[in-house]
């Protein structure tokens, strides 16, 4: 608020908050720096895919077969003869997007239903918090590999039914956190202002919610594109003519004595995406100094 | 020869950002039977020059850069980690600060209180139970035979830093190093333990280091005393020559900050601007019913400060939260300037808040550490009209200039402030609705004593500038006397006694304000003040 | 702690009840009939096998008639397998995979409780950083690609174990075993880490030092038994995620467990094997959830003292 004013006042030193100083110790870390830009290279690539692709995503060689990495097809062909990188390609394409779309339904429904409970407290939210109890101990897995046989495989479906699993986790998170700051002096400080409800939630609750929720949701995207791959390898996610790194591996898995690197490649690909998110996470949950929110 | 004989002693802490020379070139000495208080604030040193010698400083970071420690004639620094284990309780025990956290929550007492035993001497379990149930009992925990079997979370503060006092003796140390051993403790539970460890110390001939950053805690059991600031001792010398001649700036500064004398009030016949009628605040259901307050009734009148002393558990900062509706109030009136607080809603309860403000004990917690001093000075000002977006950073160096920060501070953040600059902080966010009143909760407990001094000072001055009436609660008698005109003894969520300052020091009527009164430590210093 | 014990067994019953409720209706709204599939049923036939599988009753009663079922311990009969009941299924396909999670939760909570522990002693050392950097492969290595890897490595090329089958050649149970619990045994060590971090860290330790107990007893006498707490905490939602792993698993190494069947039914659409194998599953998810929960509070002296004075958990 306010910037216009304080352009004004000249002899005032510039403060550091504590999103710089995150950032500062963010930089430092250099595994969570590479993390974050193979993560961003994955994301300009498959948003850059239907453009650069080097072949048709439905291009088939049948006379060509299954080739080893050549000059022409830089990670080899499959048995249709089809270009592995860019199976990947588009395959990335999938995997990130439910990876990053289910993690917002999540945050979505999570944020906003823990931010509730915590900020409302007693009755409403014990019973808030006593449902999410109730539906932490469902076994969803099963679930979602019941639904994925009773609906078919549908994406949508598997984009809503892996964020209705993973907005638990972050509701239980959100809840925590409101919780505690409003104990929090300055929040009672706030309320002696005089300040309504909706503002100290958007000005003093949010803002100092937002680290926690940040390394939880670069978390919960591996994990979720982790189980959408799960899904796919036993043939219950993502179906034919579409493609995704989980699908390509169940594949690669099927022919690995033979053509071992259409398990090798995807599965690399897969493994690296995992690893950066994973590093990324590890190092904003140190940088934003947050303690024991997944483990 | 003296029991332990330090000489020299440096310790510094490599850290990314350089060396830190945490314990700088310091040298004392323990005598059997006597205590040596080693005095200062956080950071000056005064803990890790004794954990050092221990071998309890984890190295890296810390480091040993010189200086030697002679204990019976041996040189603890010259050791190995198997020797100083051998010294570490056995001949050596120590205590420590906060009693809740420093026993295993995992194992019973008894357990725990006969490791050293069991460690050091091979004694066989079950006489070494024996001897525990004998030194609980010593100590003073009733009932040792049972108790010996319960959880630490079992026992209250008092009794658990009792029971560190039977562990750290169960071996006969011929030293006990006690740091802080009754900063966290209620003031009455202070006084018994204190009591305790000179007791036992006498009756057993051993030498005691007592590290205490409260001059006024030691006064009344130190036989020596060394002062550190900034990892060296500044000043050393017997309980005398501290506190009656102290020739360090330091040492007297720190003696100046212990609050003493009365505030001498104008005599007052206004009426009052606050008038609480059999406020009830309770929490909890029906079968947990906790009555934090109970039915209490007092007035203050305007430009007052009222004091109002407890300990913790007594209500006292509920009754400061209940006047402001921080909290929600079960029964009783408050009035402020004729109109009932605990009916106001919407825009009129907003309006009364303008003219109610708070300072909070925890200067960490109370400020929002994602807002700049200007964001936070700001908010009220313009929340209630009294500024501009325009005129609003004129105001708000105003008040940062009257609270005594400095102009570059307007955009930094609170996590840049020292406690003492943060508290500053806080009474600029408080005052800048120009409240009628303030209530300050414990707003100097958390400080180190010379930003104690100096933050009540501070209060006491903007007090008259602006006009003030307020409640001070606090848990600490000797600050109340120095700041308020009347003071309200509050326990279990009752008044149970009322008057002006002098006269409750002098004249305490019931029987738990004079517990309170014998309490306070250095209780010689304040009367010869 | 009785009462602790009361009150999750009662919280379990609403769940379970959901679980089968939802997985009925599910199952029966499904598009689809189980006989549709079946080429040119005579229609006597049919309406003999629905009255078999009581579909031709009201859905609500069809309901009650499987509850009542189940309080019998009855998942009724296989669609799939007239003649076979989906008890005899699971009973078959369970003590497999039993065998196969026990083996993976054992790697698991040894392999990765040691590597954690070790880690924790010196943190930001090669000690740490060696097991920490494995912990983190084994966390982003997703089990249906480990599996084939070493299948690969250790079955194609080395041909030191074989690949597939479950007791029938000796050594066949290693690499499944393996492959399923190294996930969990990667999460275990950065739990068990971060756990013993925490507590090294506490007032409690300082004292144990200063009375001089060498550091292996500080360890393991005061340290240990709080650092795991997070890691007996997690092992219900470990079952869960191992049952879950266990269907790809048995599907690779083509194990007859009941992973593989569910993954099957499912195929099928064996309307009941599903249920049953949900209804089963999810029950032995609750308790195993109900056990591990026990555990920790056991474990902890204070939280014991809450049950037993009262209050809700």
């Amino acid at each position: 608020m306010n910037d216009v004013v304080l352009q004004r006042i000249d002899d005032a030193e510039e403060g550091t908050s504590l999103w710089q100083d995150a950032w500062v110790r963010l930089r430092k870390n250099h595994l969570a720096v590479f993390g974050l830009a193979v993560l961003l290279f994955m994301i300009v690539v498959a948003l850059l895919t239907p453009w650069i692709a080097p072949y048709a995503y439905d291009a088939q060689n049948l006379d060509l077969g299954a080739s080893p990495p050549s000059a022409k097809h830089w990670l080899g062909t499959d048995i249709f003869g089809r270009d592995l990188l860019t199976q990947i390609m588009f395959g990335g394409r999938v995997s990130l997007a439910v990876g990053f779309i289910a993690t917002s339904v999540a945050l979505l429904i999570g944020v906003t239903y823990g931010a509730i409970a915590g900020y409302v407290g007693g009755r409403t939210d014990a019973i808030m918090m006593r449902l999410v109890d109730i539906l932490y101990a469902l076994p969803f897995m099963i679930f979602i590999v019941l639904l994925m046989v009773v609906f078919g495989r549908n994406v949508i479906l598997l984009f809503l039914a892996i964020g209705a699993v993973e907005w638990l986790t972050m509701a239980r998170i959100m809840r925590g956190q409101v919780q505690s700051l409003r104990q929090q002096e300055f929040v009672e400080a706030a309320v002696s202002l005089g300040l309504s409800p909706a503002t100290i939630i958007r000005r003093h609750l949010v803002p100092n919610a937002l680290g926690p929720i940040i390394v939880y949701t670069t978390l919960t995207i591996p994990s979720v594109m982790l189980l959408e791959a799960f899904l796919s390898f036993l043939g219950l996610g993502i179906q034919p003519p579409q493609t995704s790194w989980g699908l390509l591996i169940s594949y690669g898995a099927e022919t690995m004595e033979e053509y071992p690197w259409l398990l090798i490649y995807p599965g690399l690909t897969l493994t690296i995406t995992l690893f950066s998110l994973n590093f990324l996470g590890d190092g904003l949950r140190d940088a934003l100094d947050v303690r024991g929110s997944k483990d | 020869m003296a029991l332990l004989d330090v000489k020299d002693l440096a310790v510094s802490f490599v850290t990314r950002n350089g060396v830190n020379k945490a314990v700088d070139g310091i040298s004392f000495s323990v005598e059997s039977g006597k205590i040596t208080a080693i005095i200062g604030e956080s950071g000056s040193g005064k803990s890790v020059s004794c954990y050092s010698m221990l071998g309890l400083v984890p190295m890296p970071p810390g480091r040993i850069d010189n200086g030697t420690a002679h204990f019976q004639g041996r040189d603890l620094l010259a050791m190995s980690e198997r020797e100083l284990r051998g010294v570490r309780g056995s001949d050596i025990a120590m205590i420590f600060q906060d009693p809740m956290t420093c026993l295993n929550p995992f194992l019973r007492i008894g357990e725990q209180m006969i490791e050293p035993l069991v460690h050091h001497r091979g004694t066989p379990k079950k006489e070494a139970m024996a001897r525990a149930v004998e030194l609980l009992g010593e100590v003073g925990i009733r009932d040792p035979e049972k108790t010996i079997n319960n959880y630490p979370h079992e026992f209250s503060g008092g009794m658990r830093q009792r029971v560190m006092i039977a562990m750290a003796l169960i071996n006969e140390p011929k030293l006990l190093i006690a740091d802080e051993p009754t900063t966290a403790l209620d003031v009455t539970i202070q006084a018994q333990i204190l009591k305790l460890i000179t007791e036992l110390q006498k009756k057993r001939d051993i030498g005691v280091i007592f590290i205490s950053h409260d001059l006024a805690v030691v006064a009344d059991i130190a036989d020596e005393i060394a002062v550190m600031q900034n990892g060296k001792i500044v000043e050393r010398g017997d309980r005398e020559a501290i506190f009656e001649n102290a020739a360090h700036p330091y040492t007297q500064k720190l003696l100046a900050a212990i609050p003493a004398g009365s505030k001498v009030s104008a005599q007052r016949d206004d009426e009052p601007l606050i008038r609480v009628k059999n406020l009830k605040t309770y929490f909890g259901g029906e079968e947990n019913l906790v009555k934090a307050v109970d039915d209490v009734s007092f007035k203050i009148k305007r430009g007052e400060v009222l004091g109002l002393v407890g300990e913790s558990g007594s209500g006292k900062s509920t009754v400061g939260r209940s006047l402001l509706r921080l909290v929600s109030v079960t029964d009783g009136q408050v009035e402020f300037d004729g109109t009932d607080v605990t009916r106001l809603e919407g825009n009129g309860l907003k309006s009364m808040r303008r003219r109610m403000q708070m300072i909070f004990q925890d200067p960490f917690a109370s400020l929002n550490p994602r807002m700049t001093v200007f964001d936070t000075l700001a908010e009220p000002l313009l929340l209630h009209g009294i500024e501009d977006r325009k005129s609003v950073s004129k105001a708000v160096l105003t008040l940062m200039e009257d609270v005594g920060l400095a102009r570059s501070a307007l955009r930094k953040y609170p996590h840049e402030f020292s406690g003492g600059q943060r508290q500053r902080i806080a009474i600029g966010r408080a005052l800048a609705t120009r409240p009628e009143f303030i209530v300050a909760d414990e707003p100097v407990s958390a400080l180190d004593v010379t930003i104690q001094a100096q933050i009540l000072e501070l209060m006491q001055t903007l007090g008259k500038e602006y006009g003030l009436t307020m409640l001070f609660v606090s848990h600490d008698l000797a600050v109340v006397r120095h700041l308020a005109d009347r003071i309200i003894v509050l326990y279990h969520g009752r008044i149970v006694e009322e008057g002006k300052g002098d006269a409750l020091f002098t004249n305490p009527q019931q029987e738990y304000t004079q517990q309170l009164l014998s309490a306070i430590p250095g209780r010689s210093l304040l009367e010869a003040s | 702690m009785k009462r602790f014990i009361a009150i999750r067994l009662l919280q379990a019953i609403p769940v379970i009840l959901t679980v089968i409720t939802v997985t009925f209706f599910l199952v029966r709204v499904a598009p689809g009939g189980p006989f549709d599939s079946e080429k040119a049923v005579i229609p006597e036939v049919k309406a003999a096998l629905e009255a078999q599988y009581r579909l031709d009753q009201p859905l609500f009663s069809q309901y009650l008639a499987y509850l009542g079922d189940l309080a019998n311990g009855d998942f009724g009969p296989s669609f799939k397998y007239p003649g076979r009941s989906v008890n005899e299924l699971i009973g078959a396909g369970f003590t497999v995979t039993a065998e196969l999670g026990l083996y993976a939760l054992l790697i698991a909570t040894v392999i990765g409780g040691l590597a954690g522990i070790i880690a924790s002693l010196r943190p930001n050392t090669v000690q740490d950083y060696i097991p920490m950097s494995l912990a983190m492969i084994g966390i982003c290595m997703p089990t249906f690609l480990l599996g084939p890897l070493l299948v690969l490595v250790f079955g194609i090329e080395l041909e030191w174990l074989p690949v597939s089958g479950w007791g029938d050649i000796p050594g066949d149970k290693i690499l499944p075993s393996i492959t399923l619990g190294a996930a969990y045994a990667a999460y275990i060590a950065r739990l068990s880490r971060a756990g013993m971090l925490e507590v090294m860290n506490q007032d409690y330790i300082r004292t144990a030092r200063a009375k001089g107990l060498p550091e292996w007893e500080v360890v393991v006498k005061h340290a240990l038994r709080g650092g795991m707490l997070p890691v007996i905490a997690f092992l219900g939602p470990a079952f869960a995620g191992l049952l879950a792993g266990s269907f790809v698993v048995e599907t690779i190494f083509q194990i007859p467990g009941l992973g593989r069947f569910y993954v099957q039914a499912a195929f099928n659409r064996d309307y009941t094997m599903i249920l049953g194998t949900t209804v089963f599953l999810s029950t032995l998810i609750v308790l195993f959830n109900l056990l591990s929960d026990v555990l920790a509070a056991s474990l902890n002296p204070r939280l014991r003292h809450q049950y037993e004075v009262g209050g809700m958990p």
